[in-house]
């Protein structure tokens, strides 16, 4: 153990809880669901001790609307639910998206639809992620497959929410939720923390919505400046219009502040995807899965690598691209039937692409895996 | 590839699998310096029902977290048992508790069968401390952790007026194993 700093052995959602208390999250306005329950539990009893507030809401709605407030206000905020939630925030997260507030949203996705399979694991919102709310809107979606990196990228989520003004997603499954693993937490100063633009110029000057920025600062009410701000599509001084012109410009500019920037925000993880004949693109705990099998499959002398993305939105189109560049197959494994799949066929045209899948509560398990890769050899 | 080592704690809920698993781990990665993982799977009560937790202990990175071919496995239910049993792989190891797992199961694996739960009873008062005479049982059947880590584990994670009964269910563990394999031979 280096220096003081403490090995512990912590559970997915206890890690996601770290990471947002050492990101500088100070409110949390959420509704408990299994298999998120666990982040709400510890924020409840660790926000007030840090001068920050816990709202359990009267239902996921409001617990959206919530955070959104409370990022205006100029707290970081985050949210916890599973797919039930997710479902019933999507209008608020669209209100969010336009009004540009960055907050955090944290999906421990379980079975569904509806109110589907509470305790058992799946990845069956990542496409709800892209489209679950109606517009084109800006989406960003980490994925992580392990307890640490639950921890560092719930602060990168952070990271991300206030320097891009824009909600982040966090999409794990119930499996890495519920897990356990020896995390060494960060001590202050080890990670970067990102906070928001504020404005500089006199409040009476101040739009929220100034087009001289891709991502024009967001004061703090409370903080002496007033401004409006609505889920209408909006001018620069945030009150809403019909100008079609204005219109697209405003919807334009909350895409291209992701796009633009998207070589800072992907991030992936690539492990002898080089020259490999089989490449394996997965995420979370089917990630882990498909690493055991890549590694069952080299002891077999097969070619075989992993592509594992920590940022699943905006999608890795050139990751991929490039992957699939002499790869006779990609295969992706999802606990769901097949929504990812259509993203990596797009990006590795003319390269076969064969999806495995499971929706039974069971994790993919690497023999299927490794079945496939042998299958393609 | 670094050796995986796989253990399965399995009975019904609230009889403390989980936290068996829990400890199990910490004894692993904290007081042993390896690498473990502990996942589990549970239904949606609290109580009753099939309950299983799983730890996976390595010297190097560990991928999948669940089991694949479990080298120790311990039963306290029967329908654990019955549930559970069919992926310990050639040659592991499955501890039962004898009143409770009549039906036993057949396999190429070797057989402990000890009357856990009642122990609990009769020598410490108190059926909830089975999980922790498992651990001790466990600790010496394997071999997968030290003695020294176990015991900083259990203590570690015990409440203090509960320490001495549970320092106490852990040698009990320790020794029972001792003799069971003795009379195995």
């Amino acid at each position: 153990m280096a220096g003081n700093k403490v090995k512990r052995l912590i559970q997915g959602n206890e890690a996601c809880a770290e990471g947002a208390l050492y990101a500088g999250c100070r409110f949390f306005g959420g509704y408990p669901i299994t298999p998120s329950t666990e982040i709400a539990e510890i924020l409840s009893v660790r926000l007030p001790r840090v001068g920050g507030k816990f709202i359990q809401m009267e239902d996921e709605i409001a617990s959206i609307a919530a955070i959104t407030g409370a990022s205006l206000a100029g707290l970081k905020s985050l949210t916890a639910t599973s797919g039930p939630g997710f479902s019933l925030k999507q209008e608020g997260i669209g209100y969010a998206c336009l009004a540009e507030v960055p907050c955090v949203i944290v999906n421990v996705m379980r079975g569904g639809p509806s109110t589907g399979y509470p305790t058992g694991p799946s990845q069956s919102d990542v496409m709800q992620a892209k489209w679950g709310t109606h517009g084109d809107h800006p989406v960003v979606a980490l994925v992580p497959s392990t307890v640490p990196e639950i921890l560092s990228e719930t602060v990168r989520a952070f990271n991300l929410a206030e320097e891009y003004r824009t909600p982040v997603f966090i999409l794990y499954d119930e499996i890495v939720g519920h897990m356990r693993e020896a995390v060494t937490l960060p001590e202050p100063g080890e990670l970067e923390i990102i906070d928001r633009a504020k404005p500089t110029c006199a409040p009476e000057e101040y739009h929220p919505y100034d087009t001289n920025y891709d991502v024009p600062p967001l004061a703090a009410y409370g903080e002496g400046y007033r401004f409006h701000i609505t889920g209408l599509n909006h001018r620069e001084d945030g009150f809403p219009t019909n100008d079609s012109a204005l219109i697209e410009e405003g919807i334009k500019r909350i895409i291209d502040k992701i796009e633009k920037n998207k070589d800072k925000i992907l991030k992936n993880e690539e492990y002898l995807v080089d020259g490999a004949d089989i490449v394996v693109f997965a995420f979370g705990s089917s990630a882990r899965s498909a690493r055991f099998a890549v590694n069952k499959a080299r002891e077999k002398g097969i070619k075989a690598g992993l592509l594992k993305p920590l940022t699943l939105w905006p999608f890795p189109e050139e990751t991929v691209r490039k992957a699939a560049k002499g790869a006779k197959a990609i295969i992706v494994p999802e606990m769901n039937l097949g929504q990812i799949i259509y993203e990596v066929e797009r990006c590795a045209k003319g390269v076969e692409v064969a999806g495995i899948n499971r929706v039974d509560g069971e994790p993919i398990n690497p023999a299927q895996i490794l079945e496939a890769i042998e299958k393609f050899s | 590839m670094s050796q995986r080592y796989e253990l399965r704690f399995s009975g019904s809920g609230g009889q403390g699998m989980i936290l068996a698993g829990i400890i199990m781990a910490e004894a692993a990665c904290i007081y042993d310096e390896k690498n473990a993982v502990q996942s589990q799977s549970y239904g949606p009560e609290s109580r009753g029902g099939a309950s299983k937790a799983e730890v996976v202990i390595s010297d190097g990175p560990i991928d999948y977290p669940k089991a694949t071919a479990i080298d120790c496995m311990l039963a306290l239910t029967q329908e654990a048992c019955s549930k559970y049993f069919k992926d310990i792989k050639d040659g592991g190891i499955l501890l039962v508790d004898s009143d409770e797992v009549k039906e036993l199961p057949e396999g190429n694996f070797t057989l402990y069968s000890f009357p856990i739960i009642d122990t609990a009873r009769k020598e410490l008062g108190r059926t909830i401390t089975a999980n922790i005479i498992s651990l001790g049982m466990i600790t010496e059947l394997t071999g997968v952790v030290t003695h020294a880590a176990m015991e900083e584990a259990v203590y570690a994670r015990v409440p203090k007026p509960f320490l001495d009964m549970n320092k106490k269910a852990l040698q009990l563990g320790f020794e029972k194993a001792r003799e069971l394999k003795e009379k195995k031979g």
